[in-house]
């Protein structure tokens, strides 16, 4: 009995296995699909000619392949000088903010102390107020000062965004770096700002890069602020979206792919504190 | 730890609380002023009254609410599916979730623009569509009298855009549970969606509930999606108040539209609280 039941079990069993394989990986495989496809035709329409723009039934393989429209998009007037704008803002925020912010970041991972809970809470629900709310009354305060159109003004708009979070990740860098090693040094008569520049500085460095990238994706993407901050002096994004009612598809094309680049090395360098920034576990 | 001196934290602390105050409460409390505020200077309602009676507002507060009813819902599940997934642990799923976090960076405006390409009259959903035979001739998905199908439009490219994060929360929320629970429902003979249903879903109660919070709020806020997709076609609660001072240079009701915005964000936290029975470090993620 059992010896004839057996195998046939197994059988059943084997096939369950396989059918369970396919269905996880059809349904993985159309996931990544829906996920990929788009940016694939983005990229397409990006790389064709321009007047592929109004080819019908639009060819879904790289048929009519050009730097046409990309070239035609970064020498547009105005696109140069904002994507200088949008490097430098970039740059600006991610200096200014990881100034302000590591010490905050260190001081939650390394201390306790009243009022540690109340702050750490407050910090996280600053990054929950509207960018409308932020953006309208400081536009009419930086019209006053004279900060209104300049790329200061949007670097301290962006820097208030992203702060939060960078004190959240450098918290959590500095959690994972050894306390002891910082005490060894400090017993070894080094003063404990030298303990921090020299140990836990240069062993927080890989985290410190992470909360830079992000915090250059967050102010490379960010528009609404941009937009109602300045007119002239304008970042990527301001300028894409100023001009959206007013260019050809294939400007807006070669726009938003150029928006979508630095995304797409961001999993890249940010796989190992993804967890950080959005999860639990702190 | 260090020994706790409070002065030495403090003074680290210091200079963020100070920036996060200048630049977040300061500006709150003066676009609350702001939207009390006439031209002249005088308090009162009027910025209110205007933004009431703006023939636009109805629509952009209808439109506000029945996107985030749309978009929501769908996120959670394909999130909950494309996590449920990974964290199942087949071989290549390093790779699926490097592809399903890689809409995690990309900006609203861009992903409208993203959408724009697929839905526009000789866009490539049109020649997919017609290429397979269902449908005769191209649709005008993004003119003024397809409505429905802008709305629609712009819920594919939200939810295309901002599954990623939700994602991201719900993994977090799946490497808290034990492998046991796993392991146990397996023994006990459970098939993999009474599994899932009895006991993953309870023990990811928490991440559910971050995230469900996390992107209502922020479906508050939306704007460039909508504006690459439908211009003025849709208009929506952010896009109003991006108008009412860009375009028609008055502070007063755009305050007066950004004050709404957060005091629907507050409402909306406060019920999630309040219904779900959250903590607020939960929120606070």
């Amino acid at each position: 009995m059992t010896a004839i039941a057996a195998p046939a079990v197994r059988r059943t069993a084997s096939r369950r296995v396989i059918v369970d394989r396919i269905l996880l990986y059809g349904a993985a495989g159309f996931l990544a699909l829906w996920t990929l496809f788009p940016i694939y035709l983005i990229a397409l329409a990006a790389f064709s000619e321009r007047t592929a723009i109004y080819d019908y039934p639009k060819a879904l393989l790289p048929t009519r392949f050009s730097a046409d429209t990309m070239s035609f998009f970064v020498n547009s007037t105005g696109v140069l000088s904002s994507l200088r704008n949008s490097v430098i803002v970039a740059l600006g925020t991610i200096v200014l903010g990881l100034l302000i912010g590591t010490p905050a970041g260190y001081a939650l991972a390394r201390f306790s102390f009243p009022g540690r809970g109340f702050i750490q809470v407050g910090v996280l629900i600053s990054k929950m107020f509207p960018i409308a709310i932020l953006s309208i009354p400081l536009a009419v305060t930086f019209i006053q000062i004279g900060l209104y159109d300049t790329l200061q003004g949007v670097i301290i708009i962006h820097t208030a965004m992203v702060l939060p979070f960078i004190v959240i990740v450098t918290a959590g860098v500095f959690l994972g770096v050894s306390r002891e090693l910082e005490e060894a040094a400090t017993t070894l008569g080094t003063s404990r700002f030298g303990a921090f520049v020299r140990v836990a500085l240069p062993l927080a460095l890989p985290g410190l890069a992470a909360a830079a990238i992000f915090t250059f994706v967050t102010s490379w993407n960010e528009v609404f602020a941009a937009t109602i901050l300045t007119v002239r002096n304008t970042t990527l994004p301001a300028q894409v979206l100023g001009a959206l009612n007013i260019s050809p598809l294939y400007f807006r094309f070669a726009g938003g792919f150029f928006l979508i680049i630095p995304s797409l090395f961001f999993i890249f360098f940010m796989r190992r504190y993804l967890f950080n920034l959005w999860g639990p576990g702190r | 730890m260090f020994r706790s001196e409070a002065a030495l934290p403090l003074g680290l602390l210091a200079p963020t609380l100070i920036y996060l105050g200048l630049l977040i409460l300061l500006p709150v409390a003066q676009a609350v002023t702001l939207s009390f505020q006439a031209a002249d200077g005088s308090f009162g309602l009027d910025a209110y009254r205007k933004m009431w009676s703006d023939q636009a507002f109805t629509e952009a507060f209808r439109n506000t609410i029945l996107l985030i009813v749309a978009i929501v819902p769908l996120q959670m599940v394909l999130a909950l599916s494309m996590a449920l997934l990974i964290h199942s642990r087949f071989p290549g799923h390093g790779a699926f979730l490097y592809i399903y976090a890689l809409p995690l960076a990309i900006s609203d405006l861009a992903a409208g623009i993203v959408w724009l390409a697929m839905f526009t009259d000789q866009g490539y959903l049109n020649t997919i569509l017609q290429g397979l035979g269902l449908i005769k001739e191209p649709i005008a998905y993004l003119s003024y009298e397809n409505l429905q199908w802008i709305f629609i439009a712009v819920v594919v490219a939200e939810s295309w855009r901002a599954t990623a994060i939700v994602l991201v929360i719900l993994l977090a929320g799946l490497q808290l549970i034990p492998r046991d629970y796993f392991e146990a429902a397996e023994v006990f003979g459970a098939n993999r969606i009474r599994r899932t249903l009895s006991v993953v879903l309870p023990m990811l109660r928490p991440s559910l509930q971050s995230a469900l919070i996390i992107r209502t709020i922020f479906a508050f806020q939306v704007f460039g999606v909508v504006l690459a997709l439908a211009g003025r076609q849709l208009p929506v609660l952010g896009y109003e108040a991006y108008d009412w001072y860009y375009n028609n240079r008055n502070e007063h009701i755009a305050a007066a539209f950004a004050t709404l915005i957060l005091v629907l964000t507050i409402a909306v936290t406060i019920v999630y609280m309040r219904l779900l029975r959250v903590r607020e470090t939960e929120i606070a993620r």
